[in-house]
C-alpha cells in the first residue's frame, strides 16, 4: 500500500516537472511576443511594408527589408535543397561502407554544428571576395545554402532511411535499376521527411544575421533587388540596425520588423507542413 | 505526379524573376556606424531627387569600412576618426588615393547615473586616473578619484574597442590610442551603455554625444574641464554650441567621409558628394539626424577642396588628434 502511494507521487512529481518545463518554455515564447507585440503593434501598418528606410522613426519602411529576405530565402533553397538531397541519397543509397565516406558523415554533423559566422566569414572569403561576386544577393544566397546544408542532408538521410527496405527489394525483384528506385520509389516516399528538413532550414536561414553581415550586407538600401548581381538587405539586419539606434521611435520600429519576421517565418512554415500532409496522405492512400 | 513536378520547378521560377535588369549607377558607402546617420539622410534625400541613381549604405566600423575601402570595394568610407598611417599605406598599395572631407563635429558625452550627486564636473586627469591601462583592478572606487567622494565601487562602460569613439577617447584622455584598462563594460552597441548607465547607481561611461541626447532622462551629462588642474568654473558641459565652436575640448572630434579620388570621376558618385557637402542640405539634414553641422564658412573650404580633388589627410595619417579645430588644419593647408 505504502508503496503504491509512493509510486504514486512520484508519478505525479515527474509530471508537474515535465509541465513546468514546458510552460517556463511557453512563458518566456508568450513574455516576448507580447512585448514585441505592445512595442511594434502601433507601427504595423501597410506604410510600414511598402517603405523603404528612412532617417524618420515614423516614414521608415521595411519594404527592401522583406523583399530581400524573401529573394534570399527563395534562392537558398534553390541552391540548398537539391544539392542537400542529391547528397544524402548518395550516403543512403551508393555510398559503401569506407574510412572515406565514414570521415565524410562525421564531417557533416559537425558542420551543423558550426557557429553560423563562420559561414559567414567563408562566403565574404569565398564567395565575395575569391569569386568576385561583391556584396551581392548571390553571394548571400550561396553563403546561406552551405549554412542550411547539413541540416537538409541529415534530415533527408532519416527521411530516406525511414522507407521500408521492403518496398525498394520488390523493386529491385522486378527489375528496376538503382536510378529508377530513387526516382519511383525513394525519391516520392521521402518527400514529406524532406520537407519537414526544408522547413527547418528554411526558419533557420531566415533568421540568421551573422553571416549577412559578416558578408557585409547593406543596412541602407533604398531599391528593391533586380537580378542576382544586385546588393540587398534582410529583415534581420534591418531590425538589428534599428535597436542600436538612439530613438525610441526606432525601437518600434525594430519590433514591428520582428512582428513581419515572425509572420514570414510561420507562414513559410505552415505552407511546408500543408504540402508535407497532403504528399504524406497521398503516399499512404497508394501504399494501403 | 504533376504537382511534385510544379513544385521542383518553383524555385527556377523564382530564380527567373530575378533576372538581371536595367543597370543603374551605384554609389556604394560603407564604414562608421556614427556617421551612418548622416549618409542615411543625405542618401535618402538624394534619392528622391536623383531616382536614377542607388545609394546603398553599409555599417563595418570606421576601420572594417577603411579595409574595404582600401581594396577598391566602395567608393566612400564613412570615418569617424582620421585615416591611420596603416590604412593609408593599405590604400596606396593598392593604388587608392582618397580625398578628405569633414562632415560634421560629434561630441563624445560623459555621463553617471542620475542619483549620482557627488560628480559635479570631471577633469581630463581625473578621467585618464579612471581609464588608463594602469587602472585596471586599481583604481576600483569612487573615492580613489576624489577623496571626498563616496566609498563606492567604480563600474565603468564604454564604447566598443572596434570603434572610432574608442579610439578618439583613449588619445584624447589616455594620450595613446587604443590603450586603455580592460575591466569595463564594453559594446558596440550603445543602447546597451544607456541601459547600463541608467540601471547602475554607481556607473560612469562614455559615448556620443547624438546618444545622449536621445536618452537625456535616463541620464546626467558630466561637464569636462581640460587639463590636469582644471576647476568647476573650466569644466564645460557637451551642447551643440560648444561641440561647433571648439570650446569643449578634448572630446569634440570631427566626423569624415573619404570619397576615392577614382570614383569621383564617376558622375552619380561626384554628384552624391557635393549634395553632401552642400551647406543648406548639411545645414538641414545634418542637424535633423542630431549632430552638430561645420560652421558655414568651413563648407566653401571643403567644397573646394572637392572641387580640386585634393587628395591625402589634413592629419598626416596620424590617427586620432585632439585639440586641433578644423579650421586650423584646413587654413594651414590651404597656405
Amino acid at each position: 500500500m505504502a508503496r503504491t502511494v509512493h509510486r504514486k507521487s512520484a508519478e505525479s512529481v515527474f509530471f508537474l516537472s515535465a509541465l513546468l518545463a514546458l510552460s517556463v518554455a511557453l512563458l518566456m515564447l508568450a513574455v516576448l511576443v507580447v512585448e514585441v507585440f505592445v512595442d511594434g503593434f502601433s507601427q504595423l501598418d501597410w506604410q510600414f511594408l511598402t517603405h523603404f528606410p528612412s532617417r524618420n522613426p515614423e516614414d521608415a519602411g521595411i519594404l527592401s527589408a522583406w523583399v530581400g529576405s524573401v529573394y534570399l530565402i527563395t534562392l537558398t533553397v534553390a541552391f540548398a535543397v537539391p544539392l542537400g538531397v542529391a547528397a544524402a541519397i548518395y550516403f543512403e543509397e551508393y555510398a559503401r561502407k569506407n574510412w572515406f565516406n565514414t570521415l565524410m558523415e562525421m564531417n557533416i554533423g559537425t558542420l551543423a554544428g558550426v557557429p553560423s559566422i563562420i559561414y559567414g566569414l567563408l562566403g565574404l572569403g569565398l564567395f565575395v571576395r575569391t569569386l568576385n561576386m561583391g556584396r551581392s544577393l548571390l553571394a548571400g544566397a550561396l553563403t546561406m545554402a552551405l549554412l542550411v546544408l547539413p541540416i537538409i542532408i541529415i534530415t533527408a538521410r532519416e527521411a530516406i532511411r525511414a522507407i521500408p527496405s521492403s518496398v525498394q527489394d520488390a523493386a529491385f525483384a522486378l527489375g528496376a535499376t538503382r536510378s529508377q528506385v530513387i526516382r519511383t520509389i525513394i525519391l516520392p516516399l521521402s518527400f514529406p521527411g524532406i520537407l519537414t528538413g526544408i522547413i527547418l532550414a528554411l526558419s533557420r536561414a531566415i533568421g540568421e544575421t551573422a553571416p549577412l553581415i559578416a558578408i557585409g550586407a547593406l543596412t541602407y538600401i533604398a531599391f528593391l533587388p533586380d537580378g542576382l548581381s544586385s546588393p540587398f538587405t534582410a529583415l534581420p539586419i534591418q531590425i538589428f540596425n534599428w535597436v542600436s539606434r538612439p530613438q525610441a521611435g526606432f525601437h518600434s520600429n525594430a519590433a514591428a520588423a520582428i512582428i513581419v519576421l515572425l509572420t514570414i517565418t510561420l507562414l513559410l512554415n505552415a505552407f511546408a507542413i500543408l504540402l508535407r500532409n497532403y504528399f504524406y496522405r497521398r503516399i499512404h492512400a497508394h501504399l494501403s | 505526379m504533376k504537382s511534385r513536378a510544379a513544385l521542383l520547378l518553383l524555385p527556377l521560377i523564382s530564380l527567373a524573376a530575378c533576372s538581371p535588369g536595367t543597370q543603374k549607377s551605384t554609389v556604394e558607402i560603407d564604414g562608421s556606424s556614427t556617421v551612418f546617420p548622416i549618409t542615411e539622410a543625405m542618401a535618402e534625400e538624394f534619392q528622391k531627387a536623383n531616382p536614377d541613381t542607388q545609394v546603398v549604405v553599409g555599417i563595418s566600423g570606421t576601420g572594417g569600412g577603411f579595409e574595404r575601402f582600401c581594396r577598391g570595394e566602395t567608393h566612400i568610407n564613412d570615418a569617424s576618426r582620421p585615416i591611420k598611417a596603416a590604412e593609408a599605406t593599405a590604400c596606396t598599395e593598392k593604388g587608392i588615393e582618397y580625398i578628405e572631407l569633414p562632415i560634421a563635429y560629434d561630441g563624445l558625452a560623459v555621463m553617471v547615473h542620475p542619483s549620482n550627486d557627488w560628480v559635479d564636473y570631471l577633469t581630463v586627469a581625473e578621467l585618464k586616473k579612471m581609464w588608463e591601462p594602469e587602472a585596471q583592478n586599481t583604481v576600483m572606487r569612487w573615492n580613489q578619484i576624489r577623496p571626498e567622494w563616496p566609498d563606492e565601487p567604480l563600474s565603468l562602460y564604454g564604447a566598443g574597442v572596434d570603434s572610432g569613439t574608442y579610439d578618439y577617447f583613449t588619445q584624447a584622455i589616455v594620450g595613446k590610442e587604443g590603450s586603455s584598462r580592460g575591466d569595463f563594460v564594453s559594446s558596440e552597441d550603445d543602447n546597451v551603455l544607456v541601459q547600463g548607465i541608467a540601471s547602475d547607481p554607481n556607473a560612469l561611461g562614455f559615448f556620443g554625444y547624438a546618444y545622449y541626447d536621445a536618452n537625456k532622462e535616463k541620464l546626467k551629462l558630466i561637464p569636462i574641464a581640460p587639463g590636469a588642474e582644471g576647476t568647476a568654473a573650466d569644466a564645460i558641459l557637451p551642447a551643440p554650441a560648444t561641440i561647433n565652436d571648439g570650446y569643449y575640448q578634448p572630446l569634440s572630434r570631427p566626423i569624415f567621409i573619404y570619397v576615392s579620388r577614382s570614383a569621383a570621376d564617376d558622375a552619380a558618385v561626384a554628384s552624391f558628394v557635393s549634395f553632401y557637402i552642400d551647406p543648406t542640405n548639411a545645414e538641414k539634414l545634418v542637424s535633423e539626424v542630431q549632430y552638430v553641422p561645420l560652421p558655414e564658412e568651413l563648407y566653401t573650404v571643403i567644397r573646394k577642396r572637392f572641387q580640386e580633388r585634393t587628395i591625402g589627410s589634413i592629419f598626416e595619417n596620424a590617427g586620432s588628434q585632439v585639440g586641433v579645430t578644423l579650421e586650423e588644419l584646413l587654413n594651414r593647408e590651404a597656405r
